[in-house]
């Protein structure tokens, strides 16, 4: 039991504290899995991130729910995912009532202009960044034109585009 | 609907490769083109949202497109289905392949899928531009964006409050008051 209350309070504040979403959580969950409660060592931590590349989902659930498991069974990897979800879920909630309930507002109407303004400048800093650690050969750059043009102009579906690009991958690589 | 929410979400999660920005091309996809649940100016609100807010963002997005298209009870069902695929996957690699050795076919597989995924979320921002009202000051906008992020090193979250804060001081400083005119 205590085990498990560990793990919701540990994830809970990963879920909480850690902004901008994918690896700008790792810091966060590294302290708290290797430093604080040394529940795995270094070696293992980086098995876990090998695997949450290969496997569907956020990093910080994959991370919450490989952990759980490890430190306590089923239940703790329910515990912790449920642990590291939950700040989401209320703040998300927070926002959306006070959005809703403020609609009329013409602030909420200004501050939405606002964001949206930047947002697609942040979506594609997100791409470059993960842009610099994939195209590493003239292979994965091509797969990427390739891609691009099928999604952006013939309006190909993005789930057949990723399993078309595993396929490229088994084939030029 | 719930279970239509729930479904096409757990699609979502289960095709969300390399962080949560590769669900933006396929939320776009099925919730704003396909289905047309919400529009393309609300799926933005989602994401700088998601963004400025604590956990991850591919979580946050869901949970705010689940209330907006079906209230406390969408919330849950949209965070369900991105979440369940993650947990499946992970519990069935945790109890079985305890010590992850990886096949090299998987690892040509993934070779494959991660430059895709760059190329799909330039495919989603692309979309969404020529959909969306260009202005000179939404361009500057995001390019002031780009800049802050990239080469300043400053948070997202500051981006997005200066964004909302600079537009609020705009709007009820320097524009024209039109909606007083009118009257």
């Amino acid at each position: 039991m205590g085990a498990l209350i560990d793990l919701f309070v540990s994830f809970f504040k990963i879920g909480a504290f850690s902004f901008g979403g994918g690896y700008a959580m790792l810091p966060m969950i590294q302290e708290e899995v290797i430093e604080v409660h040394r529940w795995i060592t270094m070696a293992e931590y980086i098995d876990i991130l090998a695997i949450a590349e290969m496997t569907p989902g956020p990093i910080a659930i994959n991370s919450a729910t490989f952990l759980g498991y490890k430190v306590a069974g089923i239940a703790g990897s329910a515990v912790a995912t449920l642990g590291v979800i939950l700040p989401s879920f209320i703040v998300m909630s927070f926002i959306f009532h006070f959005i809703f309930r403020f609609k009329s507002s013409p602030y909420v109407d200004w501050i939405l202009k606002g964001i949206r303004s930047v947002v697609l400048g942040l979506i594609a800093v997100a791409a470059f960044n993960v842009a610099i650690s994939t195209f590493v050969d003239i292979q994965s750059v091509l797969i990427a034109i390739v891609l691009f043009y099928l999604v952006a102009f013939r309006n190909f579906n993005p789930i057949y585009a990723i399993i078309l690009a595993g396929v490229m991958g088994v084939v030029l690589f | 609907m719930l279970l239509s929410l729930f479904m096409t979400f757990f699609k979502i999660g289960a095709f969300t490769f390399g962080g949560g920005y590769a669900m933006i091309p396929i939320i776009q996809r099925e919730i704003v083109e396909n289905k047309k649940l919400i529009k393309d100016e609300e799926f933005l609100d989602a994401i700088a949202l998601a963004q400025a807010s604590p956990g991850p963002v591919a979580v946050n997005t869901s949970i705010y497109v689940g209330y907006r298209i079906n209230g406390f009870l969408g919330a849950i069902a949209c965070t369900l289905g991105t979440v369940l695929p993650s947990f499946i996957t992970i519990l069935v690699v945790a109890i079985y392949f305890y010590r992850f050795r990886s096949l090299a076919v998987i690892d040509k597989i993934f070779a494959g899928i991660r430059p895709a995924i760059v190329a799909l979320i330039l495919a989603a921002v692309y979309k969404m531009w020529t959909k969306t009202k260009r202005t000179w000051a939404i361009l500057g906008a995001s390019l002031a964006a780009v800049i802050a992020v990239m080469f300043l090193g400053i948070s997202p979250i500051w981006v997005v409050t200066s964004g909302a804060v600079l537009s609020v001081v705009y709007h009820r400083f320097f524009a024209a008051p039109q909606k007083e005119r009118e009257h």
